[in-house]
């Protein structure tokens, strides 16, 4: 029986953890995904899930310790956020290299310095080109929703590599909103059993995980990888039919809200895309074909999708709530790189840095085509 | 039996570390690594932190070990030990895995991964007591990168980041004593081991086997090229670093300090002497150096001695030696 | 390990199986001299076993048997460390 409870983003994934019953679970804290591993450690501590946390050192370890237990047959997830990610990012380029298909959620937050607690993604574009699968979910649900798919797409035998869930610091992982839970019986059914190759406590058949590479095999070991986070695209597809078999909702790489007949449209990342939604539908009521394409999957990256449904708009205007200082914000230049060659007219933003809200009036701004380039920071046009 | 011919019965016809490997001629490593895996009777997963072992012997596509055998990165190999070890009791308690099955995660790691960028990963997989044997070769010296100083160089030894010159003599600072950072863990077993002493390093790992929680070995292995002797003289070279009290044979069990080995007490200078990274310290204008060498030999000796002599004294059974 | 001449020919992850791996023969690092024994010496204590860092001390079971020259470098401890003088190295 589906049971709808009044949660946290972070009392959301826990719950999600909780029904996994990973082997082994690492934790270090870190504002704003300490609710994350508090809420997990407190279930276990009470038997509702038989899991062994390792509380390590740092965040270096944890995702150390997640490689050895992933590759040792243990299914493993783990929990960070911004400077913990940064530390680890050394080892997060290394498990996807050694194909460790971890799970981890990532509590969006801004990366120092100055130091801020707050939501921005510049954690996750730091790792970007790591070869992990990234996954933002917009509320508390799909948090929950996406914590429930990441095994099924991590162990994949075509993909094998970390799933990063990504919720936004505070605004989701701290704000509660209804959330239905799918029955324990039923999440287990959906993940299955974790089967590891090449495990290294089969000591029967041995085997060296870890090789040192020269430029003679460097470069195709690469490939071999870049080539499982391009089928992550069809296995998100697949895993998403079946969440949606089990639960009635669908979370594939991207979502497209009233987008049929928009000729103006914003592509945004997270929670944002919620008040986008609210401004959307009240802009349709004014009668402006306006819409939205939320992005689900950032890496992979859905270029042919995105290509295909925002081709058709006049005008497109992105939303980074990151910045490349020097060049090109990550989400405009990724979509830039897709819509190449189409007459859309594309307008890139930075927004919401360091946990800035972005209100209704910026995005009607955005959709008015009259928003600055870093929208919402303090100055003549901005309406805080 | 003798234990030599126990170590090859337990080999059970296959090495763990096989030739075809890029160390170097002569390199001391090889044999640490041979003496502790061919004593442990259990299946084993080895985890190396990047450095001369791991480099030398896992170049793709070929392997030197015949043992599951892991890699990540430098400073992790205790933390990812741990990650192992959590694995193996999870999957136990839950039945996933054969019944006698009881697998030991040993770590190999030089001295630079284990006193400076391996410190804390070690420091919390001690404090956590994971059950696990880590095992730091210690050459004194980052030695893949070019026999660079560490936080286990000597004093006075010549490096390529301390090197001898006209205004320096060398490493100014004393090297750490990882092996009283590990006692400080209150972990069950900890020794200090020289390559060369097999049979002492054997025992050593047969009792950092047993414990049920953490054990560290400090193992002092020669590296011809980066301490500078001929490679067929490494017996002579470590055997003379025990024999002058430079480097002291002793095992800590439960924090109660025993030595396990009496050296001749020889002078510093037959140990100092044997390689060309001390030799600046022969120039007369260094005799100073090489007196307080010395002096912190016998000191650090003399504090030992007494606390040796103070644990094995003081009541309650010393646990049996075997 | 079979052909490994593309990407998609390589195991996954990089990982190795000994029993695939191909081996390099260390042997031609040998830069002058190589071990001999006087079997009629040797005591089989196994110490040179032990010490060669290259595992290039062969055995027939428990008993010392030669010198595995594919991998062998000449560095001499063997020689050394033997205490009855059974080994010395000699130019190759």
């Amino acid at each position: 029986m589906t049971n709808v409870r009044l949660l946290t983003g972070g009392e959301a994934v826990a719950q999600a953890m909780r029904q996994v019953d990973p082997d082994v679970v690492p934790v270090y804290p870190i504002t704003p995904q300490t609710p994350i591993i508090q809420t997990f450690a407190k279930f276990v501590a009470d038997g509702a899930a038989s899991t062994e946390i390792v509380n390590v050192e740092s965040e270096h370890s944890a995702m150390s310790a997640a490689i050895g237990a992933a590759l040792a047959g243990g299914r493993t997830m783990t929990a960070t956020s911004s400077q913990g990610l940064a530390l680890m990012a050394e080892v997060v380029y290394i498990a996807a290299s050694m194909r460790a298909p971890i799970v981890m959620a990532l509590g969006n937050r801004a990366l120092s310095g100055p130091i801020n607690i707050h939501c921005d993604h510049s954690d996750s574009m730091l790792v970007r080109d790591s070869g992990v699968v990234q996954l933002f979910a917009e509320n508390a649900q799909e948090a929950y929703d996406l914590m429930v798919m990441a095994p099924r797409i991590a162990e994949d035998p075509r993909v094998r590599l970390p799933v990063l869930v990504c919720l936004d610091g505070f605004t989701i992982t701290h704000s509660a909103e209804p959330v239905a839970l799918l029955p324990d019986e039923d999440v287990a059914r959906f993940v299955g059993a974790y089967d590891v190759q090449n495990s290294l406590l089969e000591s029967a058949r041995p085997s060296t995980h870890g090789p040192f590479a020269m430029p003679d095999y460097y470069f195709e070991l690469r490939r071999q990888q870049a080539a499982a986070l391009e089928a992550a695209l069809d296995v998100l597809g697949e895993v998403a039919d079946d969440f949606e078999r089990l639960s009635g909702r669908w979370h594939g790489a991207l979502e497209r809200y009233r987008m049929y007949d928009a000729t103006r449209a914003l592509v945004a990342l997270g929670s944002t895309a919620g008040t986008i939604k609210d401004v959307v539908d009240e802009l349709r009521e004014e009668g402006e074909p306006v819409g939205l394409v939320k992005l689900v999957a950032f890496r992979p990256f859905p270029a042919e999708a995105l290509a295909a449904t925002l081709g058709r708009c006049d005008r497109v205007s992105v939303l980074d709530r990151a910045d490349s200082p020097g060049g090109t914000p990550p989400l405009r230049a990724e979509l830039a790189a897709a819509l190449y060659g189409s007459d859309v007219e594309l307008a890139g933003h930075v927004y919401g840095l360091g946990g800035r809200d972005l209100h209704p009036p910026d995005v009607r701004a955005l959709f008015a085509g009259t928003a600055d380039p870093y929208v919402g920071l303090r100055g003549e046009r901005c309406p805080v | 039996m003798s234990r030599l011919k126990t170590m090859v019965r337990n080999q059970v016809g296959v090495q763990p570390l096989r030739g075809g490997h890029s160390l170097c001629q002569g390199c001391g490593i090889p044999m640490v690594v041979r003496t502790v895996l061919s004593t442990i009777r259990d299946p084993v997963v080895v985890v190396n932190a990047t450095g001369c072992l791991e480099v030398a012997t896992t170049r793709f596509p070929t392997t030197a070990w015949s043992v599951p055998w892991l890699h990540v990165a430098f400073e992790n190999a205790a933390a990812v030990a741990s990650g192992v070890e959590s694995a193996q009791r999870a999957l136990r308690r839950r039945n996933a895995l054969p019944a006698d099955q009881d697998v030991r995660v040993v770590v190999f790691a030089g001295d630079g991964g284990t006193y400076d960028i391996g410190l804390q990963a070690l420091s919390g997989a001690l404090e956590r007591g994971h059950r696990f044997l880590f095992v730091c070769y210690d050459n004194e010296a980052y030695m893949n990168t070019g026999v660079q100083r560490s936080g286990a160089t000597p004093f006075g030894a010549s490096t390529t980041t301390s090197p001898a010159g006209l205004d320096s003599f060398g490493k100014a600072q004393r090297r750490k004593d990882m092996t009283a950072i590990a006692v400080a863990h209150h972990v069950p077993y900890v020794a200090q081991a020289a390559s060369t002493h097999w049979h002492d390093l054997s025992v050593k790992v047969e009792r950092a086997v047993a414990v049920d929680g953490p054990a560290f070995l400090n193992v002092l292995s020669d590296c011809p090229v980066g301490w500078g002797h001929e490679p067929e003289l490494s017996r002579h070279v470590v055997d003379a670093a025990v024999e002058t009290c430079f480097w002291p044979l002793y095992e800590v069990v439960d924090g109660r300090y025993r030595l396990t080995y009496e050296p001749r007490h020889a002078p510093v200078e037959e140990w100092l002497e044997s390689q060309r990274r001390f030799a600046h310290l022969f120039r007369p204008e260094n005799a100073g150096l090489v007196r307080r060498i010395q002096e912190q030999v016998d000191a650090e000796w003399t504090e030992l001695l007494a606390r040796c002599h103070a644990d094995e004294t003081a009541p309650g059974a010393w646990p049996a030696a075997s | 390990m079979g052909d490994l001449t593309t990407w998609e020919k390589l195991p996954v992850g990089g990982v190795v199986r000994p029993e695939d791996a191909p081996r390099t023969l260390t042997g031609g690092w040998r830069t002058g001299e190589t071990p001999v024994v006087d079997l009629s010496r040797c005591v089989n204590c196994l110490l040179c076993w032990l010490y060669c860092p290259d595992s290039a001390i062969t055995l027939a079971g428990e008993t010392f048997e030669g010198f595995d020259l594919d991998y062998c470098k000449g560095c001499g401890i063997c020689a050394d460390v033997c205490p009855v003088a059974a080994i010395e190295m000699v130019p190759e």
